[in-house]
């Protein structure tokens, strides 16, 4: 589905990014974690399409296509879903407004006509259900006066609302009390099929108590300095990051 | 000459010429204002931008255009305006259309209402309540720096008269079509007063249209009297095409504990200027103004908003968002004045600009002078471009760039829109607002005009 191969990107001139390589199978599940500053909302920002990220080096190739060669809303309706760390407020855009722009556009680019206006308030009030999620958010303007929870919360409904093919999680879990952790994890779950797959960004491992993944890596300065089973959260989380960073020295200076 | 400009001459030669005929169809009550009236313009002169309040506007291009005709009616001008019928089927209004400023002469020129409320001809009222027009009329016109009013109060014979008596709430807004339309260049002024006293509770919009393409200058001015603990909202759409230039003074004098809000929402005009005068007259009372305007090509528009704190613990809110595209321009000047025995107060104002190109241009200046020392007041300005992490947001999520800036742009202006109480004009306002930012023509079906 997704393939990364060698990715070098830099912010203002500051390699960020320094080489990554990165093979996501439909039906799986990635996590990335890794200490802050190690570049992982940057690699998210890339897969997204922010610009202010330049891509020096490497390939980033989605269902056969050339991903950094396309616009985020093309991203977006090939079926990448980018769940933001920090939802941004847009203060007069209603959320119904929002979501039924984005729904059709979607089904405008696979040739569908747009939803009705009663089949597309059915379609809000199944998802706003199937993740839990307080039905008076939708009635409000987006992300506006939420609080960190109930902006997650409305990423989760976003993505219920638009079946991604490949949602990137950019630290989803951060702020959140374990209510609203387990509403976020429980959409995670309940969206997830054969077909999909997920990349999870987090910084720790309480997330991966309620997600399963299949492969986890660690990003250490650029790199993905590890990967292996969902147990090595678990090691993670008992050890801290602090014996890997060692590991890496020893090898750079052996 | 302290503003004063060389094309004032032209004026005091119009006035010469028509003070007779205006004179003629006017009460005498409201002939004596006339003359120093006029005494008082030939000193000010039109305003030209060495006048502090006009320094971001420059008139000359409307005021010193050689007009062929200072309208004055005849019956058969108002056919049109008869036949005139306001699109916006859900709302629900008493409606008067003034054609150039005048009162149609083909009906009666007053219309009762349940309960006492009189709507029509301000030049019928003058004669039929001399005691009511008489309390009011000019009282609150008080602006000795502006020739513009003066001229106005010096020539103007008609305009809107709203008269809601005391304890009366109307049940459905009066609603006033200002339309212009001649077959010559044009210079037309009207004057309206509107009477809420004790206790009442009503709306009133006024919808500014042209229905011909010939150059017209209009300049209106508007008295509001709203008693003590009376409830009135001004709403005022202006849509007009390039070629017009359209000034509006409204001053608003409140009493005690009364709540008024004003809303100037400009969608197309060629040379846009308002002026909202709030006068807090009275303990507890409490005012909004709101603006929004969408200007392009090379339109102006500039909102002048003085508010006036006179007595204590009363509560101002200023608004003013405006988005400006190609090499329009525009302006706001927001004046709080809170006097020494205003202790108490509330007063915030707040002016937001979105530039779409590098050659519109916009002038914001908020101007405090406060007096007293128990006040609260905040100002705040900002002039920029759409939030670029918004628009990645949206974009993000599927939607075109295009789009994505389209729903910034009506999310910013829908903060004012929202402010509109009468519910079937602010969906039409909304409406309005998508189809102007979006480039098409946001007229109404029956204008016959072609905008931009």
């Amino acid at each position: 589905m997704l393939i990364i191969n060698n990715l070098k990107a830099s912010i203002g001139g500051k390699n960020i990014l320094k080489g990554i390589s990165l093979n996501v199978k439909p039906g799986e599940i990635h996590a990335i974690m890794g200490p802050n500053g190690s570049g992982k909302s940057t690699l998210a920002a890339v897969l997204a399409g922010r610009e202010f990220v330049e891509v020096t080096d490497g390939t980033v190739t989605y269902l056969g296509k050339n991903l950094l060669d396309m616009t985020p809303e093309d991203r977006a309706k090939e079926g990448i879903f980018l769940g933001f760390q920090y939802p941004i407020e847009i203060p007069g855009v209603s959320m119904v407004n929002f979501m039924k722009t984005a729904v059709n556009e979607h089904r405008k680019h696979k040739g569908l006509d747009p939803l009705s206006a009663s089949d597309f308030l059915k379609m809000m009030r199944d998802k706003k259900e199937l993740v839990e999620i307080d039905s008076k958010l939708a009635n409000r303007s987006v992300n506006e006066g939420f609080s960190g929870g109930e902006k997650k919360k409305n990423e989760i409904f976003q993505m219920a609302m638009l079946e991604p093919k490949l949602a990137i999680l950019d630290e989803t879990d951060s702020g959140l009390d374990i209510d609203a952790l387990r509403i976020v994890a429980n959409g995670v779950n309940k969206l997830k099929r054969p077909d999909n797959s997920f990349i999870v960004i987090t910084h720790y491992q309480r997330l991966l108590d309620y997600i399963v993944p299949d492969v986890v890596h660690v990003l250490y300065d650029g790199r993905i300095v590890k990967t292996a089973g969902k147990e090595l959260a678990l090691e993670l989380e008992e050890k801290g990051y602090d014996w890997i960073k060692k590991e890496i020295e020893n090898n750079v200076t052996a | 000459m302290n503003g004063k400009s060389d094309i004032t001459e032209k004026y005091l030669g119009l006035y010469k010429e028509n003070i007779g005929k205006i004179s003629g169809i006017s009460s005498p009550f409201f002939n004596a204002f006339r003359a120093p009236a006029f005494e008082k313009f030939s000193q000010l002169g039109i305003p030209t931008r060495k006048n502090e309040a006009y320094k971001y506007t420059n008139l000359d291009m409307f005021f010193n255009h050689d007009y062929e005709n200072y309208f004055m009616p005849v019956p058969s001008d108002f056919v049109k305006a008869e036949e005139f019928r306001c699109e916006v089927t859900d709302l629900d209004s008493y409606g008067i259309v003034l054609l150039n400023g005048f009162y149609p002469t083909l009906k009666e020129k007053l219309r009762q209402l349940p309960n006492g409320v009189w709507i029509g001809s301000l030049n019928e009222a003058a004669s039929r309540f001399p005691e009511k027009f008489e309390q009011h009329f000019g009282k609150y016109a008080k602006s000795d720096t502006d020739g513009l009013v003066q001229l106005n109060t010096a020539m103007a014979s008609d305009g809107v008269f709203v008269y809601v008596p005391e304890g009366v709430t109307l049940n459905k807004p009066v609603q006033v079509v200002n339309l212009v339309q001649s077959n010559e260049d044009m210079f037309n002024q009207h004057r309206n007063l509107i009477i809420a006293e004790k206790n009442s509770n009503f709306s009133i919009i006024i919808c500014d249209h042209t229905l011909s393409p010939q150059k017209f200058l209009t300049n209106a001015v508007t008295e509001v009297f709203v008693g003590e603990n009376a409830h009135f909202d001004i709403i005022r759409v202006q849509n007009e095409h390039n070629n017009a230039c359209k000034i509006t003074n409204t001053f608003i004098h409140q009493e005690k504990n009364s709540v008024t809000s004003s809303n100037n929402i400009t969608l197309h005009g060629g040379l846009i200027r308002n002026s909202t005068y709030h006068y807090l007259g009275g303990e507890g009372a409490q005012s909004s103004s709101y603006g929004l305007y969408l200007a392009d090509k090379w339109q102006h528009v500039d909102n002048f908003v003085n508010v006036d704190h006179a007595f204590p613990h009363c509560t101002s809110n200023q608004l003013f968002k405006g988005v400006l595209d190609d090499m329009s321009t525009g302006a706001f000047n927001g004046r709080i004045l809170v006097r020494p025995d205003a202790q108490g107060t509330f007063a915030y104002q707040r002016n937001n600009n979105i530039l779409l190109t590098d050659d519109a241009k916009m002038d914001t200046k908020p101007q405090l002078e406060i007096f007293a020392d128990d006040v609260k007041c905040s100002h705040g300005a900002t002039i920029g471009q759409l939030d670029g992490d918004s628009l990645f947001y949206l974009q993000s999520r599927g939607i075109n760039k295009r789009e994505a800036r389209l729903m910034l742009m009506f999310g910013f202006a829908h903060e004012v829109i929202q402010n509109i109480k009468v519910e079937a004009l602010r969906e039409r306002m909304d409406n309005l607002v998508m189809q102007r930012l979006r480039g098409e023509l946001s007229r109404c079906a029956s204008c016959l005009v072609r905008c931009g």
